[in-house]
């Protein structure tokens, strides 16, 4: 596979003014990406998401290093030749974008306008665009007469007008509700495969980057800290940016009415355990088999399994009714199934009861 | 004319308002045409050449706002007397209707520049992004995306400039301009014609309401952002 993206040694610095020092946005950063995929960059907010897109289509001129997209270097180009590249870069909005005044099919005609093509040229292409996003019957409405995640359709159709090989996500999900979310990352995934486009998108939510991403890089103050498939980052978290990002999202952190009777001593009750599942040991009895071979009763107190692109994973939150030697050998036998156990505390026996 | 007498008005009095309202109208209109002619680019550059805009022109920048600002720091009757030379120079005269266009379009393109200017800068500046990933020239921002975001703004401003304009109107009496407010003095106050006064303040009214329904409507027409269809 091909790299359709490459920053080579990009950074970008914002000098110092009257009233604030200088800032390092995006420190040197070397990043690849390959033709076809669907990239997500994720990082809380001031992490250099933002300026890392915007340096992808020279929104942003890095402060050092070379954007080649397409094997063309953006910077070495003057003001005409990089208009003409960036018809080949499409970009959708976390706030839409869109032109208040322009109905629906004007607003994806807008880039054709610009590009210079006939009205019946930008008529023959702009419907399909419609139908692809689902809004063929929206076509002569204006944006404030649609819901978010319908405007989002929009802008990314007026994004593709231009048959661009690369589409970039800033946020795009990030004003819509769960629901819209899911159904955009959707049409983003189809338009993926159906067009072949790359995907670049940045974001803070573990789930977009889960629903849809091939690779995932993990930004922190400026810095790319972890680069890896979306499966190994879900169940092999390195940086611990990217293990705070997770729990956010996949709901492994203790409940906070356990959490305020966790102590870190036995009082002879329940032991609390967190249990990390991957791969095919996901799928396996696990805990029925803990049960059987030992005769321990494990209570589950909360817990998720998901699966990342056909892989499965897990994590749950256990509690055993034992301590001493009884746990030290059911964490033996957990382990030896493959299961990652880590012991958060000890409950009192009538929390677990109560609930 | 019918309804005038009616309303038990002179035949003289009622073609000395007539005369004075069309006189009114020609100046207002044409003064505003020529204003928004002149002031819509000007109002368009001074709000994109500024630092790290789309047409950076640092000094266009300072010196246009600099005009501006002195045009428009002037009170309009000693503007009208200050420019006479200027006057007779475009109009050929500096007396009469035709020459009082002159000054009311000198204060009606500062004023208008700087309403188009405000409208222009509310809008948002993410569009301007959108339009710039799309491959869009700063000629291209400005036709397609800058002008046609700001015209709810700009309709609202220059409903307010040819409001300003019929009042500034009343001023060019004194150098024969005419109109409305040139009557109001020379009959109803200068000749102790209360009635003419009265008349002069009422058609003034229905002017300005007239202009300011039409500019709402206008205005509200051209705001695709607010639906409540």
């Amino acid at each position: 596979m091909s790299s359709m993206i490459r920053l080579e040694a990009v950074s970008k610095r914002y000098p110092a003014r009257k009233d604030s020092a200088a800032v390092t946005a995006l420190s040197e950063t070397d990043l690849t990406i390959d033709r076809g995929e669907i990239f997500g960059v994720i990082g809380r907010s001031g992490a250099g998401k933002s300026t890392l897109i915007r340096l992808i289509n020279l929104l942003e001129r890095p402060s050092s290093g070379r954007v080649e997209v397409d094997g063309v270097d953006l910077t070495a180009l003057d003001a005409s030749r990089l208009r003409a590249a960036r018809r080949q870069i499409g970009m959708i909005f976390q706030h839409f974008n869109l032109l208040s005044s322009r109905t629906v099919f004007d607003n994806v005609a807008l880039p054709l306008e610009l590009a210079g093509l006939s009205r019946a040229e930008i008529k023959s292409k702009v419907q399909p665009l419609l139908e692809l996003v689902g809004l063929a019957d929206k076509s002569g409405r204006y944006p404030a007469e649609l819901s978010g995640g319908q405007k989002q359709r929009v802008g990314i159709a007026r994004a593709l007008a231009t048959e661009p090989k690369v589409l970039l996500c800033d946020e795009a999900t990030s004003a819509l509700d769960p629901e819209t979310t899911r159904s955009i990352l959707a049409l983003l995934g189809d338009i993926n495969e159906k067009l072949g486009i790359t995907i670049v998108l940045i974001t803070h939510e573990m789930q977009v980057i889960k629903q849809i991403c091939h690779r995932v890089a993990v930004l922190d103050a400026g810095a790319v800290v972890e680069l890896a498939s979306v499966e190994s980052v879900f169940t092999r978290p390195r940086a611990p940016i990217t293990r705070s990002l997770l729990s956010a999202a996949t709901g492994d952190d203790v409940p906070p009415h356990l959490r305020a009777r966790l102590s870190q001593h036995p009082i002879g009750g329940d032991t609390l355990l967190r249990l990390r599942f991957s791969g095919p040991h996901a799928e396996s009895p696990v805990i029925s088999r803990l049960t059987k071979a030992q005769g321990i009763e494990v209570s589950i107190l909360h817990g998720q399994v998901d699966v990342v692109r056909h892989a499965s994973f897990g994590t749950l939150i256990v509690a055993l009714p034992v301590a001493g030697d009884a746990l030290a050998a059911a964490i033996r036998f957990l382990e030896s199934e493959n299961v990652v156990v880590e012991p958060l505390g000890y409950l009192p026996a009538s929390l677990r009861a109560a609930g | 004319m019918s309804l005038l007498s009616l309303l038990g008005i002179s035949p003289q009095v009622s073609a000395l308002l007539v005369e004075a309202t069309l006189q009114t109208l020609q100046m207002t209109a044409i003064a505003s045409l020529l204003g928004t002619l002149f002031g819509l680019p000007l109002g368009v550059l001074l709000a994109t050449s500024g630092r790290g805009e789309l047409l950076q022109c640092v000094s266009f920048n300072r010196v246009a706002g600099l005009i501006v600002n002195a045009t428009r720091s002037t009170p309009f009757i000693i503007l009208v007397v200050a420019i006479i030379p200027f006057t007779r120079m475009v109009a050929g005269t500096s007396i009469g209707t035709t020459a009082a266009i002159v000054p009311l379009t000198l204060a009606a393109v500062p004023f208008i520049a700087r309403i188009v200017e405000t409208a222009i800068r509310e809008v948002d500046q993410g569009l301007v992004e959108a339009a710039k990933a799309m491959g869009a020239t700063p000629l291209q921002i400005i036709r397609k995306v800058l002008v046609p975001e700001a015209m709810p703004g700009i309709v609202a401003g220059l409903t307010l400039a040819i409001v300003s304009l019929i009042g500034y109107s009343a001023m060019v009496g004194a150098v024969g301009g005419g109109g409305l407010g040139d009557l109001g003095i020379r009959y109803g106050y200068q000749r102790f014609m209360p009635e003419i006064m009265a008349l002069v303040v009422l058609v003034l009214i229905v002017l300005v309401q007239a202009v300011q329904t039409v500019g709402d409507r206008l205005a509200r027409r051209v705001n695709k952002r607010l639906r409540d269809a």
